[in-house]
C-alpha cells in the first residue's frame, strides 16, 4: 500500500489499491487523495488534442458580431482584451488577455507535452517542471467563466443592437466541454511516476520502504 | 513543532507540493528539496497568515471603489449612462434577463463579499486555535478556493462589451475606472485564497489533543 499525505489538513495515511475510475478520499476531511482514471494516457491525450484545435479556433475566428443601422461590428477573443487596452485600461487588458488567451493555451500545450512525453518512461526531469506549470495555470484558465461571461455580455448588447453568434463563440464552448473532461480523465500521479527523478536517484520515497 | 498522531509533519513525513511525494527528511529544520522534482519543501506554507491577512485586506479596500465607480459607460449621440455593477445587475433584472441578472449578482457581488468574509472567518479561528467545526471550516476554505475565478466574470462581461459596442458616433461603450479595482479585488482574493494553508487549521487541534494525551 502506498502512503500519502493529505495537502489539506496533512494526514498521513496508506492508500488502499484503487480499482479503474475509483477515488479515493481523505478520511479525515474529505479532500480527494488520488483516482485512478480507467485510462489515464490515452484519453487525456486525445482530449488534449481536440481542445488543442478548439482554442485555436477560438483564438483566431469572430466570437460575435454586432449589426445596428446598417453598421456592423465584430470581435475575437484576443480582441476583447485588445478593445479593453486601447480603451485606455491596460492592466486589466493584460489580466483578461492572460485568463482569456495565455492561460488556457499554456495549459493545454504543456498538457500535451507532458501526455506525449510521459508514454515512453522515463521522461525527463523537465517533464516535470511542465506539470508544475499545469498545475499552477489551472486556476488562472478561466475558459468558462469567460463563456458565461461571453454570454451576458451577448445577452446585453442584445438589447441595444442586434447581436449573432460567430464560429468562435462555438469553439469556446466545445473548450468549456473539453477541459473538465481532460482533468477527469488525467492523473497527475500516473504522470509523476513515469517522470525521472530530478536529483538522479529514485531513492527515498516513502511508497517504497517497508510500512513501519 | 505541534501536530498529533496521524498529522504527517508529527511523523516527520512531509509532501512535495508540487508532485505529493512522502519524504523523511533528515534534517527536519532544512526540509530541503524534493528529489523527484526539486521543488523546495515545506512544513506550512511560510507566513501563510501574515500574507493571507495582508492581501484580503488589500482586497477588502479595493472592494470600495470597485462597487462605487462605474464600470461601464454608455455614449451615445443625445446621452452618457454610466454604470457600477450594481446598477448593472438591475438593468439586467428590469430588462427582462432575471436569470443572467441572478448569475451576475451572485459572481460579482456575493462571491468577492462571501470571499472575504469566509477567509476572515478561517484566519481569526486558526489564530485563536480554536478546535472546532474542523472540517466544515476545511470545506468552507476549499469552495472559497474553488468558486473564487468565477468573480471575473463581470470583467470578462464589460471587456467584450465594450470590444463590440463600437459603432460611434451612434453608440460607444468605454471601461469606467472601476473595472480595474473590481479585477483587482478578485486577483488578490485568489492570491489569498492560494497563500492560505488549510494544514493550519488542524494543527491546532492536534496541539490539542497532544496535549490531553500528554496530561493522562
Amino acid at each position: 500500500m502506498q502512503r500519502v499525505v493529505c495537502r489539506c489538513c496533512d494526514l498521513l495515511q496508506r492508500l488502499p489499491p484503487l480499482p479503474a475510475g475509483g477515488k479515493a478520499r481523505c478520511v479525515r476531511c474529505g479532500q480527494t487523495l488520488a483516482v485512478q482514471p480507467a485510462d489515464p494516457l490515452d484519453a487525456p491525450l486525445a482530449l488534449a488534442i481536440a481542445a488543442a484545435i478548439a482554442l485555436a479556433i477560438a483564438y483566431t475566428t469572430p466570437l460575435m458580431s454586432l449589426s445596428v443601422a446598417g453598421r456592423e461590428a465584430t470581435t475575437t477573443l484576443p480582441g476583447g482584451a485588445l478593445a479593453m487596452w486601447h480603451a485606455g485600461n491596460q492592466v486589466t487588458a493584460v489580466v483578461v488577455a492572460f485568463c482569456a488567451v495565455v492561460a488556457p493555451a499554456c495549459y493545454v500545450a504543456l498538457l500535451l507535452v507532458v501526455l506525449v512525453a510521459v508514454r515512453r518512461p522515463p521522461a525527463p526531469a523537465w517533464v516535470g517542471d511542465a506539470m508544475r506549470w499545469v498545475d499552477r495555470l489551472r486556476p488562472w484558465s478561466m475558459n468558462e467563466v469567460l463563456m458565461l461571461g461571453i454570454l451576458v455580455a451577448l445577452t446585453k448588447i442584445a438589447q441595444l443592437a442586434s447581436v449573432f453568434a460567430g464560429p468562435g463563440l462555438y469553439a469556446m464552448l466545445a473548450v468549456v466541454l473539453l477541459l473538465p473532461a481532460i482533468v477527469s480523465t488525467f492523473d497527475a500521479r500516473e504522470v509523476w511516476q513515469r517522470v525521472a527523478w530530478a536529483d538522479g536517484t529514485g531513492a527515498g520515497d516513502l511508497a517504497r520502504e517497508p510500512a513501519p | 513543532m505541534t501536530a498529533h498522531a496521524g498529522s504527517a509533519a508529527r511523523a516527520g513525513v512531509v509532501a512535495c507540493a508540487t508532485c505529493g511525494l512522502a519524504l523523511r527528511p533528515a534534517a527536519p529544520m532544512h526540509a530541503g528539496h524534493c528529489p523527484r522534482c526539486s521543488e523546495d519543501l515545506e512544513w506550512r506554507h511560510p507566513h501563510s497568515i501574515q500574507r493571507t491577512w495582508a492581501l484580503l485586506l488589500g482586497a477588502a479596500i479595493l472592494y470600495v471603489p470597485a462597487n462605487l465607480l462605474p464600470v461601464l459607460v454608455t455614449n451615445t449621440l443625445v446621452s452618457s449612462q454610466p454604470d457600477t455593477i450594481m446598477s448593472g445587475v438591475v438593468l439586467l433584472y428590469t430588462t427582462g434577463s432575471w436569470p443572467l441578472a441572478l448569475i451576475v449578482l451572485i459572481a460579482s457581488v456575493m462571491i468577492p463579499l462571501g470571499k472575504l468574509l469566509a477567509l476572515a472567518y478561517v484566519l481569526v479561528t486558526v489564530q485563536r486555535r480554536s478546535v472546532v467545526n474542523l472540517r466544515q471550516r476545511t470545506r468552507l476554505y476549499r469552495t472559497v478556493e474553488f468558486i473564487g475565478r468565477w468573480s471575473m466574470l463581470d470583467v470578462f462581461v464589460d471587456t467584450f462589451v465594450v470590444a463590440l459596442v463600437q459603432v460611434s458616433p451612434l453608440m460607444s461603450v468605454e471601461p469606467g475606472p472601476g473595472v480595474v479595482y473590481f479585477m483587482a479585488v478578485v486577483v488578490l482574493t485568489m492570491f489569498a485564497a492560494q497563500s492560505f494553508d488549510p494544514r493550519l487549521i488542524w494543527d491546532a487541534a492536534e496541539a490539542e489533543s497532544h496535549a490531553d494525551a500528554g496530561g493522562r
